[in-house]
């Protein structure tokens, strides 16, 4: 089974099983990482931006125009930014290390 | 003030396609709602994110857009007389002594109910606000999320942050009042139409507006009321200081769980659980359908938010009207009852 590590906002590093054909945000919620995902993968929300390894980063497919459009949305972006949800897993891609952004806007603060 | 206190039967909070189909639902079975939503038009998701795409399965369409689902929900739930109260979140749930649920929303509407039927789906639209430090205190004047009016930017110096059709057009529409715009965004290109983005360029290139690229927002400089300035930095993280005396930050809508985090309800990853058979939360009277629900084998599907819709609606009927037991009616023999008033 491939692995892929998050980077949790508090430094920690979780190792977890990548099945295959998943995505980055679906890997993520079936191991309790705080990666929102609001949209579930339509590519409308821009919520489960997270910033991918430089190393890893080259490796990816380039970003299409419309998940380009929806980083427009998002904050705190960096040069390897990208969308959890249009990352699949494949076995090129086995060992894959992301980071969640800090500023993540979180869903349960009060207004 | 007579027209901001209401009683009914149910609550709907939620407006998108599953709260306007709950409306239905409870109509069918002689219950009458009020339905309060963020949003100024109805249709949650489906309008405000998507209205154009087509939807290939909502059963009996073979194909439907967004919007003309919306529009055919709404004329399905108008016989049942809902009262819509739009633009306005519901902030607070509190129980009476007399076990009816009080809702107050944001604009001060009061609204007492014998159930509430939660059809939150991933919380409340409201603007996507661009996380810097002590925003908030700068919302109202010094950093506003829509215009409302233009002449409030006469003579004002003005940073647009976005690269989307609003940041464009209010771009194109200010520079004639504004003492100075500037276009914050984070690479060359725009989503926007392709004369508007024409004209953003012409006017850049004889220097009645500055583009600001490729920055992002960094931070805000001012007293904590009004603005001095807004930093900007590259993706390197070199600075640049934008003197300004307001702020628009057009980065779309986001959805907020916001208050109903606070209401004691059993949330398992910002999603209510409920009891898979009636929709009923761990609150009494309290129910939730759609989007925000979760239970073993929820599919987040408009279908399967009209299927809890119609069991909610039925688990509402005694604690409405304990005395009358209901009959369970196909609609073709009911047909649809009459206003419910
Ligand atoms: C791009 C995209 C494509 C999709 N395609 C499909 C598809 O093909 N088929 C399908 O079945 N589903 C699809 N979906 C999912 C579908 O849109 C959702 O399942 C559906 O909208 C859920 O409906 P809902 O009524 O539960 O919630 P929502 O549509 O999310 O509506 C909830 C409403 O509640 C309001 N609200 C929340 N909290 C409060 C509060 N405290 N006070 C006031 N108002 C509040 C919000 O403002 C919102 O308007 C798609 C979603 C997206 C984003
Ligand atoms: S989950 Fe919404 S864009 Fe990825």
């Amino acid at each position: 089974m491939p692995k892929m590590v998050f980077i949790e906002k508090n430094g920690n590093r979780k190792e977890v099983d990548a099945p295959l054909g998943l995505s980055v945000l679906e890997i993520a919620h079936r191991n309790h990482i705080d990666l929102e995902g609001a949209c579930e993968g339509s590519l409308a929300c821009s919520t489960c931006h997270v910033i991918v390894d430089g190393q890893w980063y080259k490796k990816l497919d380039e970003a299409s125009e419309d998940e380009e459009d929806m980083l427009d949305l998002a904050f705190g972006l960096t040069h390897t930014s990208r969308l959890g949800c249009q990352i699949k897993m494949t076995p090129e891609l086995d060992g894959l290390t992301v980071r969640l952004p800090p500023a993540t806007r979180n869903m349960m603060v009060d207004k | 003030m007579s027209d901001s206190r209401h009683v009914t039967d149910v609550v709907v909070v939620g407006a998108g396609p599953v709260g306007l189909f709950a409306i239905f639902e409870c109509g069918m079975v002689r219950l009458k709602c009020h339905v309060v939503d963020a949003l100024d038009a109805i249709g949650g998701q489906c309008t405000a994110l998507y209205p154009e795409k087509p939807i290939y399965d909502i059963p009996g369409h073979p194909r439907i857009d967004a919007a003309d689902l919306v529009r055919a929900l709404g004329e399905q739930a108008a016989p049942f007389a809902p009262v819509y109260h739009l633009g306005q979140t519901v902030d607070r749930l509190d129980r009476q002594d007399d076990g009816a649920w009080r809702v107050t929303t944001s604009k001060g509407v009061e609204i007492v109910a014998k159930a509430v039927l939660i059809a939150a789906g991933v919380g409340a639209f409201g603007p996507n606000r661009p996380p810097l430090p002590d925003i908030e205190r700068y919302e109202g004047d010094a950093v506003q999320y829509y215009v409302k009016r233009r002449e409030d930017f006469r003579g004002k110096r003005v940073v647009i942050a976005g690269g989307g059709d609003s940041a464009v057009d209010w771009a194109l529409s200010l520079v004639d009042v504004a003492a100075r715009i500037m276009v914050v965004h984070r690479r060359p290109k725009f989503r926007a139409a392709p004369d508007s983005e024409a004209k953003l360029m012409a006017l850049a290139d004889s220097k009645r507006l500055d583009l600001v690229i490729p920055y992002q927002l960094d931070s805000l400089e001012g007293d904590g009321k009004s603005l001095r300035a807004v930093i900007v930095a590259t993706l390197d993280g070199e600075k640049r200081r934008l003197e300004a005396d307001t702020l628009l930050p057009f980065f779309g809508l986001a959805m907020e769980l916001g208050p109903i985090a606070h209401w004691g309800l059993d949330l398992e990853r910002s999603l209510i659980t409920v009891d898979p058979a009636t929709c009923a939360t761990n609150l009494p009277a309290v129910f939730a359908v759609g989007d925000i629900v979760s239970y073993p084998g929820k599919l987040k599907l408009i279908l399967c938010g009209f299927s809890e819709a119609a069991m909610a609606a039925r688990a509402i009927y005694p604690l409405v009207h304990p005395d009358t037991p209901l009959h369970f009616e196909y609609s073709t023999t009911s047909g649809v009852p009459g206003a419910a008033r």
